[in-house]
């Protein structure tokens, strides 16, 4: 009873800080699907560079968030952003990395090569054939991996409160620091619903922009 | 036309040429067979063309024009392409898939849009029903006919295909490939077919390349094929049962004695009889007033009685038309267990009689030299 009239008298509070909260996943996991898709469709051609690139992604994604931005302060602090936003975003940025390469590598590499030998074979480019064809058809595997980005990342930006980066953590910092239950328990709510909105969201748009000749439920005539 | 001038592809690492000095020319119109067992050099002669391999030496002329003076992107616009894997765009619908050569070529869309209707009717598949369906709605058999749609969508006049029937079920396949040769007769493109199926071949070549490991064994026609065998590889390879492949090939007109004698239902048995014993026959048809066939009388009941033939004619088991190939015509004649068929023309007129012993000499004098 005492966090629901909590966050009710707070409720602008809550409304500016999820604002905050998902600016940081939201810039950072945009800019992450600007470099890390064109990064697994340049992979999809070398096997070899392909491991490499995904044997590093998976290094940073297991470096714990705290340390990360402990690992920044000093070298972002020659820019005047050791803390904040600025540390929020990269951090984001780099644990986004991996499951948006990795899937746009998987869906890439394992897209059917007849279908790519008779978009060749018909005079297709290879701007032709990944627009038309491969793209599409890596859409669905694509945003999958970015679902699993920002839902992995609202939880990372909740520890970014600690460097001062706001957000919804900024509620449960200061509820374990205070002490004060209301705050911890309403912070660690709006995290989570946060995290399954995010979720469905993306759900719908990958519904949305999958083909309907790529949907598993119409059945064959 | 398409001409191979000494065509060799040599892959790396490999110690034989995958395709050694491979010259052969498809005239304008025709449908060529590249036929052979798996690994002799048909499907890389064939990818050569459309340059999705590069040969190691020799030319490659499309029209008089050389393959290596075009941009390869080009000239892979200028020929349809289709596999046996159909590999049609699952996320585009039926309509899209057939129009992405006249899409990238910058077609109007509504000229496109129309010519995907059209070449739906081609084949028989209602482009109301269909143009706006994705590939997985439609079965096996309708999603490669518009893999061979979308191949010629842009009017290339060269197609070159590899296997294309090749996963459809026997009886698809069959029905399918009448429809192909249907639309080829209209279109006449020149066609390169990748075939393992001497069957296949034999049906839809004008010509057949036989190849064995890299090398064009032999290249003609499916008949000369057939009866002159080149070695005993190819005469294996279109096996012992040959001399009767070649009898789908021939048409009943090619066996069939012209202008027979007949008879009419009021002559009498007497002339009839006398009309065979002078032929040295068996039996006689008798027409009707304007030439259809009526049915038979046969030597011994012509003899036998006394009267006009209409009063002791039989019926004719069956008959067979003058387009129809010589296989059914010997199916026909052992379905009713009989040794002669009167032939007619689409509209029933008596046009000449086959025997087996006609059929056996045809086919024997492709032999007489050897």
């Amino acid at each position: 009873m005492e966090i629901l009239e909590y966050a009710l008298q707070n409720w602008d509070l809550i409304v500016s800080r999820t604002g905050e909260h998902i600016e940081i996943v939201g810039v950072a996991v945009g800019i992450a699907i600007l470099t890390g898709v064109p990064i697994g469709i340049a992979i999809s051609q070398n096997q070899r560079l392909a491991d490499a690139v995904l044997y590093v992604a998976s290094i940073i994604i297991t470096i714990p968030s705290i340390a990360l931005f402990g690992m920044m302060i000093p070298v972002l602090s020659l820019v005047g952003h050791g803390i904040g936003y600025l540390p929020a975003v990269i951090a984001v940025l780099l644990y986004s990395q991996l499951p948006i390469i990795r899937n746009t590598y998987t869906a890439i590499t394992n897209i059917d090569p007849a279908l790519r030998e008779a978009a060749r074979g018909m005079g297709l480019t290879r701007m032709q054939r990944l627009r038309e064809v491969e793209l599409p058809l890596a859409v669905p595997v694509i945003l999958a991996g970015v679902r699993v980005a920002v839902v992995m990342n609202i939880g990372v930006t909740a520890i970014a409160a600690y460097i001062g980066a706001g957000g919804l953590g900024a509620f449960i910092s200061r509820g374990i620091s205070q002490t004060d239950p209301r705050q911890l328990v309403t912070g660690a709510l709006a995290v989570s619903v946060l995290a399954v909105v995010a979720d469905l969201a993306l759900l719908g748009l990958q519904r949305l922009i999958t083909s309907p000749g790529l949907r598993e439920t119409r059945a064959a005539a | 036309m398409i001409r191979l001038e000494r065509v060799t592809k040599l892959f790396p690492g490999t110690p034989m040429p995958a395709v050694d000095q491979v010259s052969m020319e498809v005239p304008e119109g025709e449908i060529c067979i590249l036929l052979g067992p798996s690994g002799c050099g048909k499907t890389t002669t064939l990818k050569m063309v459309n340059r999705l391999i590069e040969p190691t030496s020799g030319d490659i002329l499309i029209g008089d024009r050389n393959t290596a003076d075009y941009d390869p992107v080009e000239l892979r616009r200028t020929l349809g392409y289709v596999i046996q894997q159909i590999g049609l765009f699952p996320n585009k619908t039926i309509e899209d898939n057939i129009c992405i050569v006249p899409d990238i070529l910058g077609w109007d869309r509504n000229k496109s849009r129309a010519r995907a209707a059209e070449l739906l009717e081609l084949v028989a598949l209602d482009p109301g029903v269909f143009l706006k369906r994705y590939p997985k709605e439609l079965s096996g058999g309708q999603q490669q006919r518009i893999g061979v749609l979308r191949a010629i969508a842009a009017d290339p006049p060269v197609l070159l295909m590899d296997e294309p029937f090749g996963a459809i079920d026997p009886i698809n396949r069959a029905v399918i490939q009448d429809e192909f040769l249907k639309m080829q007769a209209n279109l006449k493109k020149t066609i390169m077919f990748v075939s393992h199926d001497i069957d296949e071949a034999v049906k839809m070549g004008d010509r057949i390349a036989i190849f064995r490991d890299g090398r064009l064994i032999q290249y003609d026609t499916p008949d000369s094929l057939l009866a002159h065998p080149a070695d005993s590889f190819v005469s294996d390879f279109v096996g012992s049962d040959r001399t009767l492949k070649r009898l789908q090939l021939l048409k009943v007109s090619d066996a069939m004695m012209q202008d027979p004698p007949r008879v009419r239902a009021d002559d009498t048995l007497k002339t009839a009889a006398a009309l065979m014993e002078e032929n040295g026959h068996s039996a006689v048809v008798m027409v009707g007033p304007r030439g259809r066939v009526r049915g038979f009388v046969s030597l011994k009941t012509a003899q036998e009685n006394k009267g006009k033939v209409g009063e002791h004619s039989e019926a004719l088991p069956t008959t067979i038309k003058l387009e129809e190939n010589l296989r059914t015509a010997v199916s026909t004649m052992f379905r009713h267990d009989i040794t002669w068929l009167a032939c007619t023309n689409d509209d029933g007129f008596y046009k000449g009689y086959v025997t087996l012993r006609g059929i056996t000499r045809l086919l024997a004098e492709a032999y007489r030299d050897e």
